[in-house]
């Protein structure tokens, strides 16, 4: 067969037969060139996103008339932060000139923790959520009602209120770290309030050596 | 016995089906990413359980760092021209288009208002120098934290506020802050924080 060809075109002579050249190209500089982009790609950007906590703060309106929504002391926490992470707190306040019981605590979730007392005084909520939660797992409750449930059972008008008093010398991890627990043990009521000079006093009092 | 003739192959390996691939991977991320974007100062944001995801656009962020010092910024570029101009206006400062489009360039920034114009005609080096952060100023009298805030918040209501604190800030600042932000009734805010796993057994 090749020697028929080489015959008919030696026939005509003069036309030279166009060089076949191959379709292919090769692809190895483009790859290079993909994978390069690809790591400059990963190496700028940030895939996890960070989370947030949302809080809502009481503007300076309702802080003004605070007395109408005074707390009842026989379900008021109070937190205090003090310097070098400590943090104290105590149940109730102080009535007739009576300290209340200062109890020193700290961030973890051992016996003399913050979230074990946490836990105890709203155990009430505490156990309504986690069957909530169980009951969500095995399907029984839709998103909807789980949100409306949760609420309802955080709202509850036997959970205690938390006072969160941060002094000056904490920081702000401390305050992260209390508002974490409160998210943790399903507390709805809290807030952040001014420490007062008698607080202060009452660290002094009860922990000398930690002023 | 003859040996069998073992046909040459050629080394060459069709890379087509790997390009392929490359640029898949390359859309992917072309797709899917949001460049870091870069902060003045660094910060060691505390940990949390809460597992809000921050949303992706009309945020503005409030980094303080743990020396007190606050830095304010938005995401779009528009917006932070806009409010550069009217926070400028709100101190009797005129700012040059060309001064502006200089700041939109700026991701965050923490410069008082009266040296914003030099900070400005520094050169990009310059700019991440130490001594170009100064921090915005928090005091009650100029307001000008609150200033920035609120202009933002004319700006574009849509905005969310979130503030993003390294952990050793002392309280002081960030109660100074805060109250700032009470005063022109900015009541909710998000905290940036990364996750912690905990158990509440």
């Amino acid at each position: 067969m090749a020697e028929m060809i080489v015959a008919d075109k030696g026939g005509k002579g003069g036309k030279p037969k166009p060089k076949k050249h191959t379709t292919r190209v090769d692809l190895t500089p483009m790859v290079d060139l993909g994978f390069l982009l690809i790591t400059f790609f990963m190496l700028t950007t940030s895939l996890l996103k960070p989370q947030t906590m949302e809080l809502t703060v009481p503007s300076k309106d309702d802080v003004a008339d605070a007395d109408a929504n005074k707390v009842k002391a026989s379900q008021a926490i109070t937190i205090l932060l003090g310097k070098n992470d400590q943090v104290y707190y105590f149940f109730g306040a102080a009535e007739n000139g009576v300290d209340p019981e200062l109890i020193k605590s700290n961030y973890s979730s051992d016996e003399k923790g913050l979230r074990k007392m946490l836990m105890t005084k709203n155990a009430e909520v505490m156990n309504n959520v986690n069957q909530l939660r169980i009951d969500k797992a095995n399907r029984k409750v839709n998103e909807e009602q789980f949100k409306a449930k949760l609420s309802e059972f955080k709202s509850a008008k036997s959970a205690p209120t938390v006072m969160i008093k941060a002094t000056d010398e904490s920081n702000y991890k401390n305050l992260v770290d209390v508002l974490d627990e409160m998210n943790i043990c399903n507390y709805s009521r809290y807030a952040i309030v001014d420490i007062t000079p008698d607080d202060i006093a009452l660290i002094g009092r009860k922990f000398p050596q930690d002023k | 016995m003859p040996k069998v003739k073992v046909p040459r192959k050629s080394t060459a390996v069709d890379m087509t089906a790997m390009c392929d691939v490359a640029f898949l991977l390359l859309n992917f991320f072309i797709m899917t990413s949001n460049f870091v974007a870069k902060e003045p100062i660094v910060v060691a944001i505390p940990s949390s359980v809460s597992e809000i995801k921050i949303p992706e656009r009309n945020i503005m962020t409030v980094l303080i760092d743990k020396d007190g010092k606050v830095f304010f910024g938005v995401d779009t570029q528009q917006d932070r021209k806009d409010i550069l101009e009217n926070v400028g206006k709100a101190y009797s400062i005129e700012f040059t288009p060309k001064e502006l489009i200089e700041y939109s360039k700026l991701n965050m920034s923490g410069v008082p208002i009266d040296k914003m114009k030099g900070f400005l005609a520094l050169s990009n080096d310059e700019k991440d120098s130490e001594g170009a952060k100064m921090g915005i100023p928090t005091d009650s009298i100029t307001k000008q934290f609150a200033t920035w805030v609120k202009t933002a918040r004319q700006i574009n209501p849509e905005l969310r506020l979130a503030i993003k604190a390294d952990s050793n800030t002392p309280y002081k600042v960030v109660k100074r802050v805060m109250g700032s932000l009470q005063d022109i009734k900015e009541n909710r805010y998000n905290l940036i924080t990364s996750l912690k796993k905990v158990s509440t057994k």
